[in-house]
């Protein structure tokens, strides 16, 4: 996966957000939208570890040994940012407060059941807080790219890898395409770039209805 | 409310600590983690067969990985082992037990056990890996797992500022898991970076009261 594939995603997946959310991002992809918010800053960003209203990467002379992101990066915080506990953070979570997780994923069913946490096989010693993200966020917006590192497609009629949380994403967003769970169902809302209806098809391993009617000009 | 003779040395503070006990530390990695206390631990303790509760397990040679190369840890409870490759390699060879907590799950097992909780429900873990073993339970619809409090023996934590009855004020980021687990162990032993009067920090930005604090020790 090239740098240029993850900023589209991360940058499409930006495109979801609304004025005025509370957004937690997940490592990986998700952690490039600040880049591409243009510095406004229009959304309140939480990270778990006890930060609400995070702001960009410090430079040298700002550098905080107690500020840091959920992953352990150094932060620092806006003008009208708050600190809290990890249970304070975590009721935040549980209780509905934050409107959007973005989460980065391994596979995404058509239920919208989400595995991002361990592969078959390997290591399964570290779930931080993704479960709670999951099933606490108002909106989770996966974005993944649509196949493995070995051709697979990522998103499929039943996960296979160890599950984070049973029917919680609501938008899958890939380098070739949104994904939306509606009733039940998953749509195709819109290709990206120059992606086709077949190539989606081809990547993705479940079957989907096509309602591309929001497309919006890219 | 910590002793009336001040702070104390962190040896003798660590002298609290016996084999086979449960210890808690605080922090997000190394940030907000009392690493005075844990050096005092690795150099001067020979308690061993130890269950540590922490968010992780230090990182490889610092923090509570020191403990961890010491082979004194005989089981860790922890949202996430692998900011430590060394601690993962451990529980993969068998040298220590793993129990793998949701972090949500992990914060609010705490704090019920500092707040007399037996126990509750959270959807979060429900129909994964780590509900094995755990009762479910059907609420409005929605499967939810039962998860019970987590009590130590002696909690280690760590803020910026403690007064001299053991009143904490942490800092940014690095309260984290700090106040929680000072309400949740037989023993609490605070480090803290400075020590101040009583009356010195704002009775309002008092984050932990002192009736927590059986100990106060200063960062080294």
């Amino acid at each position: 996966m090239t740098a240029d594939v993850k900023t589209s995603i991360a940058a499409r997946a930006a495109r979801e957000l609304r004025p005025g959310e509370v957004v937690n991002l997940g490592i990986g992809i998700p952690n490039l939208i600040p880049g591409l918010l243009g510095g406004a800053t229009n959304v309140f960003l939480h990270t778990e570890n006890g930060l609400l209203g995070v702001g960009p990467r410090p430079g040298e002379s700002e550098l905080d040994p107690d500020l840091i992101d959920a992953a352990k990066q150094p932060v620092t915080a806006l003008p009208g940012a708050a600190y809290f506990d990890s249970a304070q953070s975590f009721a935040m979570i549980r209780g509905g407060h934050i409107h959007v997780a973005v989460l980065g994923a391994l596979q995404v069913s058509i239920a919208g059941d989400i595995a991002n946490w361990a592969v078959p096989g390997k290591d399964v010693l570290g779930i931080g807080g993704a479960m709670d993200l999951a099933v606490g966020a108002r909106r989770v917006i996966v974005t993944m790219t649509a196949t493995s590192s070995t051709g697979e497609p990522k998103v499929v009629p039943e996960c296979t890898y160890p599950l984070t949380a049973l029917a919680a994403a609501d938008v899958v967003v890939t380098e070739l395409s949104v994904l939306r769970l509606r009733e039940g169902a998953l749509v195709l809302t819109e290709l990206l770039g120059d992606a086709t209806v077949d190539q989606v098809r081809a990547a993705t391993g479940a079957p989907f209805e096509i309602d591309l009617e929001d497309r919006r000009a890219a | 409310m910590a002793t009336a003779d001040g702070p104390i040395e962190p040896e003798e503070a660590v002298s609290a600590i016996r084999s086979g006990d449960t210890v808690m530390v605080g922090g997000f990695g190394l940030v907000g983690a009392p690493l005075t206390l844990i050096d005092a631990l690795v150099e001067s303790s020979d308690a061993d067969e130890l269950t540590i509760v922490s968010n992780n397990i230090g990182e490889p040679g610092r923090g509570l990985g020191k403990l961890l190369r010491q082979g004194r840890i005989k089981r860790g409870i922890s949202s996430y082992f692998t900011s430590n490759p060394e601690a993962v390699a451990a529980v993969n060879a068998d040298e220590i037990q793993a129990t793998l907590v949701p972090q949500g799950t992990f914060a609010e097992a705490i704090r019920a056990a500092g707040a007399g909780i037996a126990g509750f429900l959270t959807p979060v873990g429900a129909g994964t890996v780590l509900a094995e073993g755990k009762e479910e339970h059907v609420v409005d619809g929605v499967p939810h797992v039962l998860e019970r409090p987590i009590h130590a023996d002696v909690a280690l934590v760590y803020a910026a500022r403690g007064d001299e009855l053991g009143n904490l004020w942490y800092r940014r980021t690095a309260r984290n898991f700090n106040p929680l687990m000072a309400t949740a162990a037989r023993v609490t032993i605070a480090e803290v970076g400075e020590i101040v009067s009583a009356g010195e920090i704002d009775p309002e930005s008092v984050h932990t009261p002192h009736l927590y604090v059986d100990e106060l020790v200063l960062s080294r």
